[in-house]
Order: C-alpha cells, then sequence, then structure tokens
C-alpha cells in the first residue's frame, strides 16, 4: 500500500495549510470588528477641528484707556459632537488698549499646561495657579524661574469700527513654539 | 447533598478546584505581611460592585455628567454613600499599590522565575493609576475638568504621536461630549475588563509559583484556608473601616461646581495621589536645566524613566548588588513621592489665594445645590445655565469686568480685588439702601470717594446742597432726614429692607411729605409723579431693580443723567451687555439674591 516514508511530509504540508488556514481565516473574523473599532475610534483625526473662526468679543470704547488687561468670554457657535450650541461660551482671552485704535488679545490658556491663567491688578501680571507661571501684563515671561516654555499666546485682532473682532484659536502647551491645535 | 457534589464533581472536577484554591500552602505560615494583594482584590471588587451600580445613575455628556452626580450625590437614596465608596476605595487602591510593591520588593518576591508576574504587578498599578485618572474628570466639575485638561495637555508632549494621541483622547480638539463617552468607555469597560485579566494572570502565576516564603521560617507551615484568609479577612475590614470613616466623614465625596472654561478655578489640583508629580512639575531645576524641555522631561521622560527601571527590577535583580538597588531605589522614590506631596500640601496651606480659591469652590457648589433645589431639579440646558443666570454668581463677574474700572463694591472689584489707583465713581455696596444713602447726605462724606469724589458731580448742585442746604434744614427739622432717607430709599424696595420698610410704613408717609416740602428735593429731582422740568435723576423707584437696570442701560436717558451724565457709558444701549446682563447686575448689587427669587425669576424670562 502507501509508503509511510513519503506519507510524513505530505501530511507535514497538509497540517500546515491547515494550520494557516484556520489562523487567516480565524484572523479574518476578528480583523473585521477590530477594523471597524479602530476605524470609528479614530474619527476625531478626520473631523475638522471647531473654532479658529472671527469671534467678536467686546467693544473697544469698554476697554480700559491705561492698558489693564480685561478678561472676555468668547461666546460663539459651537458643534460639540452630536450637539450643536448656537451660542455658547468657548472660553475666556485678555483684551488690553495698547494705543488708541490697538488692542491686544492674550488666550487665557497657560502655555505650560493648560490651567486657567488668572489676572492680578496687584503687581499688575497674570499668574498661573496650577505651576505658579507668571507673566507680565503683555504676556511676556517675567520671571526667568516660570516652568512656561513660552509666553501667553497672543490672538490675531480686528477692529471694526468700536467692535473688537478676535480669531479664537487654542494652541498646543508645554512646547517653546506656538502651534495651533488642528 | 454530598451525591450532589459528587454528581457536579464528576462533570466539573469542583472540588479539585476548589482544594487548589483554598489549601494552597504556605511554607512558615500564614502572616501579616502577606495581605496586601488581598486587601487590594477586595477593593477591586468593592470598585466593581458601586461602579456598576453608580453606573446605572451616570449620564456621561457635558450637559448631563455633574447632573447625574449630583443626583447620586445629594437626592439618590444612599447615593451619597455609595459615590463615597467607590470615591475612597479608589484612593486606598493607591496606597494599598504602594504597600504591596513595597512588600513584594523587600521580600525579593519579583526575582526569577516570578518575572512575569511582576510585570502583571507593574500593568496593574498602571491600570489601577488610569481608572484613577479616568474617573475624576467623570463628574465634570471644575476640579476634576481641569486637572484632566492638564493630564492630557501633557499627553500631547509625548514625541511624535502626542497631539493625535490627545486628540484621540480628548475625542477631538475641545472638551465636550466625546471627551466623557470616550473617558467612561475607558473607565467602565476597557481598563477594567484589561484589570479582570491582568488580576486572573497574577493570581494564577502567584499560585503557581507559590508564595515568597519570608526567611526564616517561623513557624510550621500553614494553609491559606483558614489561616490566611482570616488575617486577609480583618485587614480588608481595616480597610473598609477607613474607606467608610472617611466617606462618613465627608458624606460621600465632594463635587465641585459644574465645568466652566470661562471661567479661572485657582483651586485647580490633581487628586492627592498625583501631588508629587504635579509638584515635580514645579520644581525649578526642571526650567533651569532642561530649559523649554522642562515639561517634556517632568512630564514623559523622568515618570517613563522611573517606570522603566521599576519595569526592569528583576532584571536588575540578576546583579550581585541588585536586589540592594531595587530596595534602595523604591524607598528614594517613595521618601520623594512623600516630600514632593508633602512640600505641594504645604504650599498650599500657606498660600492665602489659593485658600481663598478653595473656600469660593466650596461656595460655588453649595450655591449651585442650592439653586437646583430651589427650581426643583436641573433645566435642559444643564447645571451650568442655572449658575450662569444666577447673579449672585454672575454678578460680581460682570462686575468685574464692567464697572470695576470705575466703581467699587465694598472697595473691591466685586471678586475681592483691590486696585491701587482710586474710584472715579460710587462704591455701590448697599446701593439703595437707607445707610447708602445716609452717607451720601452727609456733608462730610459725599465728597469721599465711594460717593462722588471721583466724579464731576463733587462740584454740583447736589454736592453743593448736601453741604449747604440741608445741614440747616436738618437741623430745624428733627427727625425728617431719617424720615426722608427711609421714604427715598424704600423706592428700591431693596429684599433685605423689605421687614423694616414695611413696619415702618407711617415713617415713609412722613418721609414723603419731607422731600417734597421739607428738604425740596423735588425742585430738581422726579418723585412719584412726572416732572417734565426735572434736572436730576428721577427719584421714583430710586434704586429699585428697574431703575438700576435702567442706569446700565442708558444712563443718558432724560430720566437719569441725560446730557449731564459724566463717563458712564450706555451699557445695553451701546451693545455692551444684554438685558439679561443688566438685570443680573442690578440683581446682585441690590442683594437680590434669594435662590428661590433668581430661579423665578428665570423662569419668567
Amino acid at each position: 500500500m502507501s509508503n509511510p516514508v513519503e506519507k510524513v511530509p505530505a501530511e507535514g504540508r497538509r497540517a500546515f495549510l491547515k494550520e494557516a488556514a484556520a489562523g487567516v481565516v480565524g484572523g479574518c473574523c476578528l480583523l473585521v470588528p477590530a477594523g471597524a473599532g479602530l476605524v470609528a475610534w479614530l474619527d476625531p483625526l478626520s473631523q475638522p477641528s471647531g473654532g479658529g473662526g472671527w469671534v467678536r468679543v467686546a467693544a473697544l470704547s469698554a476697554l480700559p484707556a491705561d492698558g489693564a488687561p480685561r478678561r472676555v468670554t468668547v461666546v460663539s457657535e459651537r458643534r460639540d459632537g452630536w450637539t450643536r450650541e448656537p451660542e455658547v461660551p468657548l472660553g475666556a482671552i485678555y483684551l488690553r488698549r495698547t494705543g488708541e485704535r490697538s488692542v491686544q488679545a492674550l488666550h487665557s490658556v497657560c502655555p505650560h499646561a493648560g490651567c486657567f491663567v488668572d489676572y492680578r491688578p496687584e503687581p499688575r501680571s497674570f499668574f498661573c495657579p496650577c505651576h505658579d507661571s507668571t507673566f507680565a501684563v503683555d504676556g511676556s515671561i517675567n520671571d526667568p524661574g516660570s516652568p512656561s516654555p513660552r509666553a501667553m499666546d497672543g490672538l490675531e485682532v480686528e477692529l471694526k469700527g468700536d467692535e473688537v473682532w478676535v480669531r479664537f484659536v487654542q494652541f498646543r502647551t508645554g512646547i517653546k513654539e506656538k502651534v495651533a491645535v488642528s | 447533598m454530598s451525591r450532589l457534589v459528587d454528581w457536579l464533581d464528576s462533570r466539573t472536577g469542583v472540588r479539585s478546584l476548589v482544594h487548589e484554591v483554598l489549601f494552597e500552602r504556605i511554607p512558615g505560615g500564614a502572616r501579616w505581611r502577606y495581605v496586601w494583594g488581598s486587601t487590594l482584590t477586595f477593593c477591586f471588587a468593592v470598585q466593581v460592585i458601586t461602579g456598576i451600580v453608580l453606573w446605572m445613575a451616570y449620564s456621561p455628556s457635558a450637559t448631563t455628567a455633574w447632573e447625574s452626580v449630583y443626583y447620586i450625590q445629594h437626592e439618590m437614596t444612599g447615593g451619597w454613600l455609595l459615590r463615597g465608596l467607590h470615591h475612597f476605595t479608589a484612593q486606598a487602591m493607591h496606597v494599598l499599590l504602594v504597600l504591596h510593591l513595597l512588600q513584594v520588593v523587600i521580600d525579593g518576591a519579583y526575582k526569577a522565575p516570578r518575572e512575569v508576574n511582576y510585570w502583571f504587578g507593574v500593568v496593574l498599578m498602571l491600570l489601577t493609576l488610569g481608572l484613577g485618572l479616568t474617573g475624576y474628570l467623570l463628574p465634570w466639575d471644575q476640579k476634576g475638568y481641569g486637572a484632566t485638561k492638564v493630564a492630557t495637555a501633557l499627553m500631547g508632549l509625548v514625541p511624535g504621536v502626542g497631539p493625535s494621541l490627545q486628540k484621540l483622547v480628548v475625542g477631538g480638539t475641545e472638551y465636550g461630549n466625546h471627551t466623557l463617552t470616550r473617558f467612561f468607555a475607558l473607565h467602565a469597560g476597557l481598563l477594567p475588563a484589561l484589570m479582570v485579566g491582568a488580576v486572573a494572570a497574577h493570581v494564577a502565576l502567584f499560585r503557581r509559583h507559590g508564595i515568597t516564603a519570608r526567611q526564616p521560617l517561623r513557624r510550621p507551615e500553614g494553609r491559606f484556608w483558614p489561616d490566611q484568609v482570616l488575617m486577609d479577612g480583618v485587614a480588608c475590614l481595616a480597610v473598609l473601616a477607613a474607606v467608610l470613616y472617611l466617606t462618613l466623614r465627608h458624606h460621600g465625596a465632594e463635587l465641585h461646581a459644574p465645568a466652566d472654561a470661562t471661567q479661572p478655578f485657582n483651586a485647580a489640583r490633581p487628586e492627592w495621589y498625583f501631588l508629587f508629580l504635579f509638584e515635580f512639575l514645579k520644581l525649578e531645576v526642571l526650567t533651569s536645566w532642561f530649559g523649554h524641555h522642562g515639561e517634556l522631561v517632568g512630564a514623559i521622560i523622568v515618570p517613563g524613566a522611573v517606570l522603566g527601571l521599576l519595569a526592569a527590577m528583576p532584571v536588575l535583580g540578576n546583579w550581585r548588588l541588585g536586589h540592594r538597588f531595587n530596595i534602595g531605589f523604591l524607598v528614594v522614590l517613595l521618601l520623594g513621592s512623600l516630600g514632593l506631596t508633602f512640600r505641594s500640601l504645604q504650599s498650599d496651606a500657606t498660600n492665602a489665594g489659593y485658600q481663598a480659591a478653595v473656600r469660593g469652590a466650596t461656595e460655588a457648589s453649595a450655591r449651585a445645590v442650592a439653586l437646583i433645589k430651589a427650581n426643583g431639579g436641573i433645566p435642559p440646558a444643564g447645571a451650568a445655565s442655572l449658575l450662569r443666570n444666577d447673579p449672585a454668581t454672575a454678578g460680581p463677574r460682570l462686575f468685574a469686568q464692567h464697572c470695576a474700572s470705575c466703581h467699587r463694591y465694598d472697595g473691591h472689584d466685586g471678586q475681592g480685588t483691590v486696585a491701587a489707583e482710586l474710584p472715579s465713581a460710587p462704591d455701590l455696596k448697599g446701593f439703595g439702601s437707607r445707610s447708602w444713602l445716609a452717607g451720601l447726605l452727609e456733608p462730610s462724606k459725599v465728597t469721599n470717594h465711594a460717593y462722588y469724589g471721583g466724579t464731576k458731580f463733587k462740584d454740583g448742585k447736589m454736592v453743593k446742597y448736601v453741604v449747604g442746604k440741608l445741614p440747616k434744614r436738618h437741623a430745624s427739622n428733627p427727625g425728617a432726614l431719617e424720615a426722608m432717607i427711609a421714604a427715598v430709599s424704600a423706592e428700591a424696595a431693596l429684599p433685605a429692607q423689605r421687614d423694616q420698610d414695611a413696619a415702618d410704613a407711617a415713617l415713609l408717609e412722613k418721609g414723603r411729605s419731607h422731600v417734597r416740602e421739607t428738604f425740596g428735593c423735588t425742585d430738581c429731582h422726579a418723585f412719584r409723579k412726572p416732572d417734565d422740568e426735572a434736572s436730576a435723576p428721577d427719584l421714583t423707584g430710586w434704586g429699585s431693580r428697574e431703575w438700576v437696570v435702567g442706569v446700565i442701560a442708558d444712563p443718558t436717558h432724560v430720566r437719569f443723567y441725560g446730557s449731564r451724565n459724566d463717563r458712564m457709558p450706555s451699557f445695553v444701549k451701546d451693545g455692551r451687555l444684554t438685558d439679561v446682563e443688566a438685570g443680573l447686575l442690578a440683581d446682585w448689587i441690590r442683594g437680590d439674591t434669594d435662590a428661590k427669587a433668581v430661579v423665578q425669576r428665570a423662569a419668567r424670562r
């Protein structure tokens, strides 16, 4: 009948094919749910980032002439997952008059670790309550020991008559360069 | 009974399984130092039980997360107990983890052939920290929101994939609904599932290798059941007692005011078991040595290296002095962390600004609860909308933002900050009250900076009258001034003076005639009837809500200062404030902040 010496490699090959096929079939079965899950999980990477639009934030005449920063809430439309809110507070900025018709806008988020920077009229500087970063009134780092890697983030400002408009952008924190989150 | 067990055993082998589980050999007998693993398993069981029930009442979205936790904490029967158990058991787990790690390393239980089991232990530690981190955000209160924002910001520092990773964890570029759904899926789904698997592997491997008996063996060999189980049980009871004590003391767990990205939260701190890392990031060494890379070094590289060393312990332990090095490293790490934690707590304890912020946060959270109770529930837009329409919350902020560059409130800007420069408009604390008006009509006070001192009116007719004619008329008519003040102040109908005004009806009647006749206020002011020739602000309804809103809206209106207005902007007319905001300011200045009244007004809008 058949020769057992010849049979071994044939069986070995068949066994390998079976094993390989079982692995591929099993893998395919898992691949579909895992793949579908992964694609959906990666959704935030493909969604357009909100924000970055121009928002009217204040009246120029409301800003004190002495250049003291004034905290202003940025209210605009926001899409949050499934919700669209036509008018919702997005965050806060500091506005500071630097001349008759010029305004500086600073983001309230600390460039160090993302806490909310508070302004203190005494001693006229910004202070972050988390890791004690301090900034001068124009947003620059005023203490060499400050843990912040960069000055407070300035925002683009446009004046239309008495209206102050700001392009409200979020920035990455903890790095030296000012890079918008996208 | 025995036949039933026989039947079951022949089909499942349950006897040998139970035997294996219960009658594990313990060389040298049961000891207290072996209890840590069991207490951790117990804690995990508590977290699963309490967590599942919390899950039944929790709703992860930006407008329902805080709200559902509020319900658990303040309205659900036994909810506070459940939440407190979950909250404080999580904290107990972190302490027990450290003790377990210490015991394992000191006893050398991480060495060959137990390396893989030790690594499962390290994984379990990371999973526990991950559960703590993700759980902290879920209440969506100011504290968890602020702390997690920092944590995810640090995640963005991972070289290369950081920003994408951050976006995936946060569920987009901004915190919102998807941040909560993702964190909740991690906290209640993925991480616990991994934990169950890792615990199973950890225990199975532990049983495979047997206990690492502490030498020398002091007693004859013992058995897991009942010797060690009794000790483990007593230890678990002690842990539970500590957790219950903390839960009862705090009546559950703290819930701060709802998250709000537009307000500074100066009480922002991570949970205490992350304080050492928080304090580490504050060290000036980081910036002075690594410059602007300090953050990356402090938040990613150093913790990563420490973790790497922890994982490498079984390998290092093979060296001649390796075991001693491991113990030394662990002790230094522990003392360092304790030192940093202590330093952080101590600097906060002596930081007046932080203490004030914590008090403010506690008040804000109590205020949110009061408003919800008064409203009979939370509106669909969420609890934040209640606070946004609350004069006690929004009033001081609006005042600081729009009014405090000229006015003061009790000497400060509404939020407690005292400016160096003198005010250029009156102090509005108590505006409309008898005492405020009495001060205005006091010759020695009217030109103070709390009244007209900073305004152009300091040289005006009113001041001349107060300093000149008024004292004479006052002197010849005893009691008339008090009556007049009470009458004009009653126009404000301040909530704080309601009872007093009602009791003084006769006095007010007299006072109203003094306004016209004795003092001749109506020579310039209109009072209780139209007067086209009036040249000063209307005293009809002076200081009432409607009057204050009117002045904020447009002080140049003929009813108020007309063309004589001194620098005060027409806030509503010019679009700087909405009607609602002007109303919130008026309510706050008038002290009309009773929660019931506030929600009724909001409902009428």
